[in-house]
């Protein structure tokens, strides 16, 4: 199992500014993650809004560099990469993004929006390049007639289609997907998620795919990472923690999903995400845990192994009695 | 008497070309203390047929019904002042975007107190003490300080919360949720959704959960309708649907949920929800069914009772004569082309 992407303590702070005679307040994102993704592999991450994760998927994509820890991408350093290899690397990964209503150009044709990554990268001749451009569409199920369409003419589900054969167009080796089927409908969903789970098995993709739907996660990962106020909570393989969540904050998700809390004591955290300005000095959930103690409040815990999984709570251990679902 | 009746509620929306069918012929009863979800994809009519209820389809839709009542006053005839007396009193209504539907410019204070005084004819005083009272059993901590509070100063949780309370200010027999919880996050998704039956429990209210999420109806509603296309599909109580679903949409639409998968592929329906131009003249499912027949793609099926529910289906699933009755309109004409994969 080779490995293509590995971050270690990947951290994104942003300063917020307050005026002039005041220090900028500094808004940490993200805090201090790490993961490692293999080709042909999916990670999912999961949180709800404010959690971090679709800054972590901007740091990965290299729209915009993290402010501390380190990112390989296929053996390359992405954080300061040497100027030679950095269009290389931008062709290693790709992203789709949640609204495929908002993320394709309406003045332009389909063949115009998937052959300009072929135009910017590479040297082909305007016949090879139409021929890939087909033969694109045509693994993303869509019909070579619908190249000189725009895309207003095309339904969500075609848009996302469209999205994703863009961001194949240069054969990447990661594609991020920050929540490529939240805008869609449920019918139209399945087809979208067979369709990444047929081109990942077809050219080896690896996925970071960004998500809140923990029915999808289910589905198309073999991991999940849990984060929560830029902090990871849970991150281990997709069946050890969706048998047996060890974190609250993970039990509290999978409990108020719905359909997914049959045979679950139904948690329901208390309140709102605190401010990622003001976060708790403790264990960032503390505020919301129904199990909360002095200790939570006052240190935070690290993201420790335990049962085959990591897992960033105190008392971790005494969920492991419970039995699987 | 039924609290909501309605029989036969059409709204198109005319155009030059061709008229849309938002909603096609929708009939429903709501008792008093009824839970009834309503599902569909976007575009199945689901939101407009509800809107029809409260007198908010705006021009150009025409709203056309057999029978529309509430409590057995006709909601078509009410005039402009007897609707504004029923609107937010009987019935009320909270949306999707709780922070588009406040006014930005007004506090929520002032948003809330507005209901009270205009319906329960109260003063300023008496209205401000139960804006408290309200904001506290939609469970928002210290509401004397937030009543000064600007929608942008509150999340898309909170927001909800006060769209909640002043829904139900004036102790409505029916409250209509569209999509209450689809813009907020699963952990305050839980919150709102037990706050909305817990209020339906206590004040014995009728609430409609209008949702696409078949989660969410599992969850919460006791009985579901169906709709595809502006049409009922199938009606019937929430555990036998699940369970036992007799419509193929139903039961294609459960199928495709991630988590009915076991790990293989999901089971999906190809193609796209009809739009105005290429309507089916027979059942509306029929182009995207894999049961269809000539007989379906020309007849449209009614709305009948099956198996303790409404179904709109030549051929239900729990038939047990469906198979010789496919395979007899099959062999009967020549097989339409197969349903072109979107």
């Amino acid at each position: 199992m080779s490995v293509l992407v590995s971050a270690r303590g990947l951290t994104r702070v942003y300063d917020i500014g307050r005026g002039w005679f005041r220090e900028p307040a500094h808004l940490q994102a993200v805090g201090g993650v790490s993961f490692e993704l293999a080709a042909g592999h999916t990670l999912a991450v999961v949180g709800e809004s404010g959690c971090g994760k679709s800054t972590l998927a901007r740091m990965v994509t290299l729209i915009e560099p993290p402010s501390s820890g380190r990112l390989m991408i296929d053996g390359l350093n992405a954080v300061t990469p040497p100027a030679s290899e950095k269009p290389r690397l931008r062709r290693t990964v790709q992203i789709v993004f949640q609204n495929p209503y908002g993320s394709l150009n309406p003045r332009k044709r389909v063949g115009t929006i998937l052959e300009e990554p072929l135009i910017i990268n590479t040297n082909l001749s305007k016949q090879e390049r139409r021929r890939q451009v087909l033969e694109m569409m045509a693994k993303v199920g869509l019909r070579p007639e619908q190249h000189s369409r725009y895309p207003h003419m095309f339904s969500g589900g075609q848009r996302q289609r469209i999205a994703i054969a863009r961001a194949l167009m240069l054969s990447p080796k990661l594609l991020v997907a920050d929540e490529p089927v939240s805008a869609l409908d449920m019918s139209v969903q399945a087809q979208v998620l067979n369709l990444l789970v047929d081109l990942q098995a077809e050219l080896g993709l690896a996925y970071l795919f960004i998500s809140h739907d923990l029915g999808v996660v289910r589905h198309i990962a073999h991991d999940v990472m849990i984060m929560y106020l830029g902090v990871v909570m849970e991150h281990g393989a997709k069946e050890r923690i969706f048998a047996r969540p060890l974190h609250p904050y993970t039990q509290t998700l999978l409990a108020a999903t719905p359909g997914m809390g049959k045979n679950r004591k139904r948690i329901i955290a208390k309140g709102e995400l605190p401010s990622p300005l003001n976060p708790p000095a403790g264990c960032v959930f503390s505020t919301r845990c129904p199990y909360v103690t002095d200790q939570c409040r006052r240190e935070r815990p690290v993201l420790r192994p335990l049962d085959e999984r990591l897992v960033a709570c105190h008392y971790a251990e005494r969920f492991l009695e419970q039995p699987a679902a | 008497m039924p609290l909501l009746e309605i029989e036969n509620l059409s709204v198109t929306f005319p155009s030059q070309t061709s008229d849309l069918y938002a909603v096609d012929g929708v009939s429903l009863t709501l008792e008093r203390g009824d839970v009834l979800g309503i599902v569909g994809e976007s575009g199945s009519g689901k939101s407009v047929a509800m809107l029809a209820v409260m007198g908010l389809v705006a021009f150009p839709g025409q709203v056309t019904a057999d029978r529309l009542t509430f409590e057995g006053r006709d909601l078509l005839r009410l005039s402009d002042n007897e609707r504004r007396a029923l609107t937010g009193k009987d019935v009320a209504m909270i949306f999707q975007e709780p922070t588009t539907s406040l006014n930005p410019s007004f506090t929520i204070g002032y948003q809330l107190a507005e209901t009270l005084i205009l319906h329960e004819k109260m003063d300023r005083k008496a209205a401000r003490r139960r804006t408290i009272e309200l904001l506290d059993q939609v469970g928002i901590p210290a509401p004397e300080g937030r009543l000064d509070a600007y929608p942008h100063q509150l999340s898309g949780g909170m927001n909800q919360r006060v769209m909640i309370a002043m829904a139900i200010a004036c102790n409505p027999k029916l409250l209509i949720a569209d999509e209450p919880t689809t813009a907020l996050d699963v952990t305050i998704q839980a919150q709102i959704l037990d706050l909305l039956l817990s209020l339906q429990r206590d004040r014995g209210m009728a609430l409609i959960l209008i949702t696409h999420n078949m989660g969410v109806v599992a969850d919460t509603t006791a009985r579901v309708a169906v709709m595809y296309a502006g049409q009922i599909m199938e009606e019937r109580s929430t555990e036998s649907l699940f369970g036992s679903p007799q419509h193929p949409y139903t039961a294609a639409l459960l199928a495709a949920r991630p988590e009915a998968s076991d790990g293989g592929r999901l089971a999906t329906i190809p193609g796209v929800v009809p739009g105005a131009y290429d309507r089916p003249r027979g059942c509306l499912f029929a182009p995207r069914c894999a049961y269809a027949t000539p007989h379906a793609a020309e007849c449209r099926p009614e709305l009948r009772p099956w198996q303790n529910g409404l179904i709109r289906c030549h051929y239900p699933l729990g038939d047990t004569t469906r198979d010789e009755r496919i395979a007899a309109d099959r062999r009967a004409a020549p097989p339409a082309a197969a349903p072109e994969v979107a």
